[in-house]
């Protein structure tokens, strides 16, 4: 097992698109690091960069200690799941399993009994006769696991590994391959465009747009403080409430009046508050705070999300699920004084005075003199890119 | 509903007797002796298979095999190799322009098909002149080279939709077991293409066995193929009838019997965008 190292990784296909501009990313050994991002950010990318699956066109990967660019995808040690399950149609779900072994080699009583050990970790021993085109999506992805895991391999890399499958199966695995994850101790990279999905499954979680990490940090963290107004807009359902504020004394001021208080860094001009539904409440049109009209409910049976037009801005609000309000009802918008909202500069799109907080693996960044254990110079330049 | 279904009945046999009219006219003259072609009756004679003995046996006083005996395997080898040719060429470059990102890969796709734009008949003579300095003039070399390059554009094109539609995680999850990149696409992708190539396959046979104007153009008696060796019969002081009509029917049935064979390839190679994984 090993942790992964990536450094001012950058990938440019030939045809002139960048999928990834720079990326620094430190991944522990044994982590859960999900890279988490929409479609076409570049953490499909990122992962194919890792598995060696695409060279990158300048930045190091190293595994473990090991630098691993140039290296083949069968030379780091690694395996992969993928969004389609790639199972081999002619090869029964036990020949699935074993394909990596026996690839390798391995003795047959070896194989046999890794094999069984897989499919019991995974329950799908009584599947192992048949052909994929004879089992279900979850069933097939069970499978996929299997194969990654019977190698006992330094890393798992997660493409998207649940977006096939039906939701309530998704749930299921979810919490198995975290299960699983932990059990194994081994360190997974797990790209998804899916927050919840990002949120109950990493220990920490990298939001990737536009070819570059927003924000990297625990799933809470993540949510209580985005770093951006990106990753604002991307965590938590609802997303964060952002809406220009000004400055007055010491409380911020948003649509209809509505007053927030300030933290010390919001001075200035152009700023853009970022609230969470859950810091926001609703009371009746003649009490305190910014009159609007309930628009839309979301019951979701053990809490109700309002969405409220305040003087244009749609505010979404969330409130137990005994709240009275109705479509069209006339409200007032208040904050819960004990949040501190997020306020970014609606230029930099970046939170203000409050940097991302310091990074725990960060700190354990190995040092010059690390990098140069085992550095193959064949491999040590940077890819020219073409496949 | 009946007189529908008589009326739907009345159409298909009007179509079947329209469409299969020219091929038992042909099948019936190939076995009438010369008299009975020129006579006013289509059902009335006897049957003969002298002009089936014509095609292989030559007429002539020595005997021995017939000039299209010759024209034959002059079109089955230089169907066979072109054939070939193309698929062995044209299948890894489909693939190569599906799976990885080349530069300028849209106009290199269009560059190669456009080289099929020129209708032959346009580039014949300056081929001709070519073919005579280069001594490829009448020769199987050169028609087997021309067809295969006239090949290629439809195999890459038409190879690219099948291998589009065959997921690429294939190929990485064997680079990921130790594989390396062409080893990955025989073992992952190549079996599953095997209908592709197929079908891909009997189309350029097909154009290949027909092709008349470059083979009439580019060959003297050599490697003159069958379609203009049958053109070749007509005119003069009478035309053989009977043995045109035999010659084609020879040359049409393994075609025929192939592409009976291959039939459900076929389908699924002219609706290959639509094909399921």
């Amino acid at each position: 097992m090993a942790g992964i190292h990536i450094e001012g990784l950058r990938k440019q296909f030939p045809d002139g698109t960048v999928a990834v501009e720079h990326l620094d990313l430190e991944i522990a050994d044994g982590e859960l690091f999900v890279l988490l991002g929409p479609s076409g950010c570049g953490k499909t990318t990122t992962l194919r960069c890792i598995a060696g699956l695409e060279h990158q066109t300048s930045g190091d990967i190293r595994i473990g200690d090991q630098l691993v660019n140039g290296r083949r995808a069968g030379e780091r040690d690694i395996a992969m799941v993928f969004q389609f399950y790639a199972l081999y149609p002619h090869l029964s779900a036990r020949d699935n399993i074993a394909f990596p072994l026996r690839a390798q080699s391995v003795a047959a009583s070896e194989v046999e009994r890794r094999v069984a050990a897989s499919a019991e970790m995974l329950k799908i021993t009584d599947l192992l006769d048949r052909k994929p085109s004879r089992l279900s999506g979850g069933e097939q992805q069970r499978i996929a696991l299997a194969r990654a895991l019977v190698r006992a391999p330094q890393a798992f890399l997660m493409d998207e590994p649940l977006t096939n499958l039906d939701a309530e199966l998704r749930i299921d695995m979810r919490t198995e391959i975290k299960h699983l994850q932990a059990e194994l101790g081994t360190t997974m990279v797990y790209v998804t465009h899916d927050q919840v999905e990002a949120m109950s499954l990493g220990d920490r979680i990298g939001i990737v747009n536009n070819g570059r990490l927003e924000q990297v940090g625990a799933p809470l963290d993540v949510y209580r403080n985005p770093a951006t107004l990106f990753a604002a807009g991307f965590i938590g359902t609802p997303p964060m409430n952002l809406f220009d504020v000004r400055v007055d004394g010491q409380a911020l001021v948003g649509p209809a009046g509505l007053r927030l208080p300030r933290p010390a860094a919001a001075t200035g001009t152009g700023l853009v508050a970022g609230v969470r539904a859950e810091w926001l409440g609703l009371v009746g049109p003649d009490d305190d705070g910014a009159p609007g009209q309930v628009v839309a409910t979301e019951s979701l049976g053990d809490e109700t999300i309002y969405v409220v037009d305040v003087e244009g801005e749609l505010l979404s609000v969330r409130e137990p699920p005994t709240a009275p309000w109705r479509d069209g009802d006339a409200v007032t918008v208040h904050h819960h004084a004990r949040f501190e909202p997020r306020v970014y500069d609606s230029e930099s799109g970046r939170a203000l005075g409050t940097e991302p907080p310091e990074d725990p693996a960060e700190a354990s960044t190995p040092d010059a003199t690390d990098r140069s254990v085992s550095t193959d110079p064949a491999h040590s330049g940077a890819d020219a890119g073409t496949p | 509903m009946r007189p529908a279904r008589a009326l739907r009945g009345g159409l298909l046999l009007l179509a079947v007797v329209l469409m299969l009219f020219p091929a038992v006219w042909m099948l019936i003259t190939s076995l009438k002796d010369i008299q009975d072609v020129y006579a006013a009756t289509v059902f009335d004679f006897t049957p003969t298979l002298d002009n089936y003995r014509d095609v292989f046996v030559s007429t002539s006083a020595a005997g021995g095999a017939s000039d299209l005996v010759t024209n034959f395997s002059n079109s089955v080898i230089i169907t066979a190799l072109a054939t070939l040719l193309a698929t062995l060429i044209g299948v890894p470059a489909a693939w190569g322009f599906s799976r990885f990102d080349l530069k300028g890969a849209k106009d290199q796709l269009f560059f190669i098909l456009s080289t099929r734009f020129m209708p032959p008949v346009v580039v014949v003579i300056p081929l001709f002149v070519m073919y005579r300095w280069a001594g490829l003039y009448d020769t199987r070399t050169g028609l087997v080279l021309l067809y295969t390059a006239f090949n290629l554009p439809f195999t890459i094109w038409m190879m690219k939709g099948f291998v589009d539609e065959i997921p690429g995680e294939y190929e990485d999850a064997l680079m990921m077991d130790g594989y390396s990149r062409l080893q990955a696409f025989r073992q992952g992708s190549l079996p599953l293409l095997v209908p592709g190539i197929l079908a891909t396959a009997v189309f350029s046979m097909i154009f290949t066995w027909n092709e008349f104007t470059f083979a009439v153009f580019l060959t003297g008696s050599t490697a003159r193929t069958v379609p203009p060796a049958i053109a070749g019969l007509l005119g003069g002081q009478s035309t053989p009838w009977g043995l045109v009509a035999a010659a084609a029917m020879v040359f049409a049935l393994p075609v025929l019997a192939f592409g009976f064979l291959v039939r459900k390839h076929l389908v699924a190679g002219m609706t290959f965008g639509a094909v399921r994984r």
